[in-house]
């Protein structure tokens, strides 16, 4: 009986363990991909912002398709729902990577805001990147100070 | 023996008052900005690209709020803590009953109304390069600030340093009046030397110090390491930063680096200010970073 007993209990015992260690391992990847999904985010945001850039710093020469293309996907890039990217415990330090301050949960209207103020910008930017190239280059300052602005507040620093 | 000790006696008082002449504060300069006409509407730019809010803006303000410049922001040291004091036209508080001739020695001078040395945690030792027209249209711009009405808080710095007379000592190691980089190619590097020397102050964060607090001018825009104990403020010269002339300006206006990252921390607040500056100052500023040695 007392046998009996104890070897259900380890039975359980190691089913539980198993069962938390499937739950952890399942929900450290998903951790690791979300912060891999918003790094991803953020390349596509640069990399428009690099072609706009480029035009306004006189590297590349003057496009309008080219660059409200560029403003138009930035603009898009700077739209994706926060719910399947920013993921509750992915800050830093929680998920290798990942450089989310925690304020980004505990402020969580504070960070939206922000990020809306990007969208604000980068709608602006469709229109000007397609008007001239002073336009293109006046509209690089909001959408310079959305990023850094979004960035003093909720990045942390480099890893 | 009977002979060496007034001879000794005599050098320590002599080496005493010298010690005391060196030490003495700048006189005020009763007619400094004579025959001047203040300009408030210049005198903004100048208070933007001298950074005046980065510093005394109270701690956490945003946006317009930041135009009360009431002080507070704490700078840890080697030293002790200081706090930036209010400067706000605030009779009582702040500036409001100070003369012109009082203002420019403060800010040129690093001395205050009462005579008193001020610590180099304020940037005199740029300022001083300040032409006597932008102190001018600065004085104006400042009264036209809101007022503050609470007090500065005190400094906490232990002896030696709160020995204030100690800092004309110090003055007469660090208070180098000389440009660093003495000869300015062109008119643009010259005022992008104003700028950055001058104005803008940049040497106060990307030069090292000396044990004493003195920027090593050998090591001029090198970077150093981060007062606030976490990580290190890049060198900017050159040979340190490879960055492009029209990389540097879009830095300045919209903070983007080559790599559309952001600027971060305290740059991010000098990039604010840049941007309201005119291009031909952002790329002079530029002009200058890349006429440094090393380039």
């Amino acid at each position: 009986m007392h046998l009996t007993k104890s070897i259900t209990a380890i039975g359980i015992g190691a089913a539980m363990i198993a069962t938390a260690g499937f739950a952890a391992s399942h929900s450290e990847k998903a951790a690791s991909d979300a912060v891999n999904a918003r790094h991803a985010q953020m390349q596509l945001i640069a990399y428009h912002t690099g072609i706009l850039g480029g035009m306004a710093k006189g590297e590349t020469e003057y496009n309008a398709d080219m660059a409200t293309a560029a403003a138009t996907n930035l603009h898009a890039a700077a739209g994706f729902t926060p719910d399947t990217l920013w993921l509750e415990g992915t800050e830093q330090g929680a998920v290798e990577g990942s450089r989310a301050k925690a304020e980004i949960w505990s402020d969580s209207e504070g960070f939206s805001d922000a990020f809306m103020a990007l969208e604000t910008a980068s709608a602006d930017m469709i229109e000007a990147a397609g008007t001239d190239l002073d336009a293109l280059k006046a509209g690089m300052g909001a959408v310079g100070k959305a990023c850094g602005a979004c960035h003093d507040d909720y990045r942390g620093p480099k890893n | 023996m009977r002979r060496v000790i007034p001879v000794l006696l005599g050098c320590a008082t002599l080496g005493a008052a010298l010690g005391w002449v060196i030490t003495r504060p700048d006189p005020l300069e009763q007619s400094y900005g004579a025959g001047l006409t203040p300009d408030p509407e210049a005198g903004a730019l100048v208070f933007a690209a001298g950074g005046c809010v980065s510093c005394h803006a109270a701690p956490e303000s945003e946006g317009e709020e930041m135009l009360v410049l009431a002080g507070g922001l704490p700078f840890p040291s080697d030293f002790g803590t200081f706090h930036a004091p209010n400067i706000s036209p605030d009779p009582t508080h702040g500036i409001g009953d100070w003369t012109l001739p009082e203002f420019a020695r403060a800010v040129t001078r690093g001395v205050s109304p009462e005579g008193q040395h001020y610590y180099p945690a304020f940037p005199y030792t740029a300022y001083q390069h300040l032409a006597p027209q932008d102190v001018v249209n600065l004085f104006a711009y400042m009264q036209t600030l809101p007022i503050a009405d609470v007090p500065s808080l005190p400094h906490e710095v232990g002896f030696p340093f709160n020995i204030r007379r100690g800092l004309g000592a110090w003055k007469v190691m660090f208070f180098n009046e000389d440009f660093v980089l003495a000869n300015a190619s062109d008119v643009e590097v010259e005022r992008g030397r104003y700028l950055v020397e001058g104005l803008a102050h940049c040497g106060e964060c990307h030069t090292p110090r000396n044990a004493l607090g003195g920027l090593e001018q050998d090591a001029w825009l090198t970077g150093a390491p981060n007062p606030s104990g976490k990580g290190r403020i890049p060198g900017i010269t050159p040979a340190h930063l490879e960055w492009s002339k029209a990389d540097l300006v879009e830095y300045f206006t919209s903070g983007f680096t080559p790599e559309y990252d952001s600027a971060g921390g305290e740059m991010a607040e000098v990039v604010s200010n840049l941007a309201q500056l005119p291009e031909s100052d952002r790329e002079a500023i530029a002009a200058y970073l890349k006429a440094l040695p090393g380039g």
